[in-house]
């Protein structure tokens, strides 16, 4: 092997390139050449303080937002609902009423999707230890005079054991800026939140069930008062919840 | 709006590519030594790759990114050749020989100081090309002599003739710096 070769084939062994046989020629070279001897050495030494050296770079977080935005984005709630408005900004046939109209509508929209993430925020606060409950009892007789003196209303609290969803307890939360009451149940290992609020309208708003940061939310009014049901269990397990509930509460109610 | 193959597509795209981010704006970085021109080949690199997707056959990521920046890169060479502006401060043209030469090696072993990384990289900044990017998708990217054989479409011999002799470039300007700082 000459020097020239050598001194090419040098880098590759120190990259560990080389198969074994060649390895064997150049270090049989090198031990005989104290001047690719000295190359070697020499390259050796500036790996290894590269090394040491950060020398990568690392891309600006602009970058990665710009090449996310060039990509094919899914179409998002809020933006569909900014294309409503948009749309009626542009319309010069649409009087000034129907548009406010609309306005009040996409308002409404965005307040209940404010209170679903304040609820789905509650129920997470609710997971952290020791924030579940405030009263424990799987017993609905200790958990509803529990709720009395602190709202203003009396959350319908409804022993569903029976039915495959057992009450865990009762807790004040805070939604919307106003206390609410919480009543806690347990599906196998997954916790439900059932967060009940009054609210003026006494028509019967039927169950819709949302889905936010991978929670479930069931929200339904009847009687006077709203309800959040909200846990990780899913969306069909919760609806039986929903369904569950609502059927006992009717019993109560007309028994 | 998007149909639900294009955005499948995006999410494979994204799970597969976006992790060598870095890795593609450091060559970036180091091929046009200019941080805003760094970031539009790399945006522009991401939307080729992205359009040849559906033909990208593996094995490598990698590699496959690092060819389409050198393509992207090598018209933005074109484009500052024809601006005047850019001429003066375009190293790498054939007329401009580097004031060190590949010396013949010394048989005493001298042993180089520790740099920071911004003289290290300015070291590096000047070497010619292709020897630069040879040294580079080596040093840092950390590719293997065949990646980078596939990289920039030339044989893996004439990558490790590069790679020797941007080392001894490398290692020349080095301890040429030293001497002067002495």
């Amino acid at each position: 092997m000459t020097c020239d070769e050598a001194k090419i084939l040098l880098h590759a062994l120190l990259d560990n390139e080389l198969d074994a046989g060649h390895a064997r020629e150049v270090e049989a070279h090198i031990a005989g050449c104290p001047a690719c001897a000295a190359e070697l050495a020499a390259q050796r030494d500036m790996k290894r303080v590269l090394s040491d050296a950060n020398l990568r770079y690392t891309a600006p977080d602009r970058l990665r937002a710009r090449i996310e935005a060039s990509l094919p984005q899914p179409q998002r709630q809020s933006l569909s609902r900014r294309s409503v408005l948009r749309g009626f900004a542009m319309g010069s046939a649409v009087s000034a009423l129907a548009a406010s109209g609309v306005v009040a509508v996409v308002l409404r929209q965005d307040d209940q999707q404010r209170v679903l993430s304040e609820v789905v925020s509650a129920h997470l606060r609710s997971l952290q230890a020791g924030h579940l409950t405030d009263v424990i009892s799987t017993d609905q007789h200790t958990v509803k005079p529990w709720f009395n003196g602190k709202l203003d209303v009396a959350p319908p609290v409804i022993d569903l054991t029976a039915q495959g969803f057992t009450l865990v307890g009762g807790r004040l939360d805070y939604i919307d800026a106003r206390a609410i009451g919480a009543v806690v149940y347990r599906r196998r290992q997954h916790v439900i939140n059932l967060f009940v609020s009054q609210t003026s309208n006494t028509e019967y708003r039927a169950p819709k069930t949302e889905t936010m940061q991978g929670f479930n939310c069931r929200r339904w009014g009847n009687r006077g008062l709203n309800f959040w049901a909200v846990s990780d269990i899913g969306a069909d397990e919760l609806a039986e919840f929903v369904d569950k509930f609502e059927t006992a509460m009717k019993a109560n109610v007309e028994g | 709006m998007p149909g639900t193959d294009d955005l499948q597509k995006a999410q494979r795209f994204r799970e597969a590519a976006l992790p060598y981010l870095d890795d593609v704006y450091t060559l970036a970085r180091y091929l046009l030594r200019d941080a805003s021109d760094a970031e539009d080949a790399v945006q522009e690199c991401y939307l080729r790759a992205l359009k040849h997707f559906d033909s990208y056959r593996g094995p490598a990521m990698k590699p496959w990114l690092f060819a389409i920046l050198r393509n992207v890169c090598n018209a933005e060479y074109a484009r500052r050749a024809h601006s005047h502006a850019a001429i003066e401060d375009t190293p790498g043209a054939a007329e401009q020989t580097p004031m060190w030469q590949e010396t013949e090696a010394s048989p005493e072993t001298e042993v180089l100081r520790s740099r920071d990384a911004g003289a290290i990289r300015k070291l590096i900044d000047a070497l010619a090309e292709p020897f630069k990017e040879t040294f580079v998708l080596r040093e840092i990217n950390n590719l293997s002599y065949r990646e980078i054989a596939e990289a920039v479409g030339a044989p893996v011999g004439t990558v490790m003739s590069r790679l020797a002799r941007a080392r001894a470039m490398l290692r020349a300007a080095w301890m040429a710096e030293e001497e002067h700082s002495r």
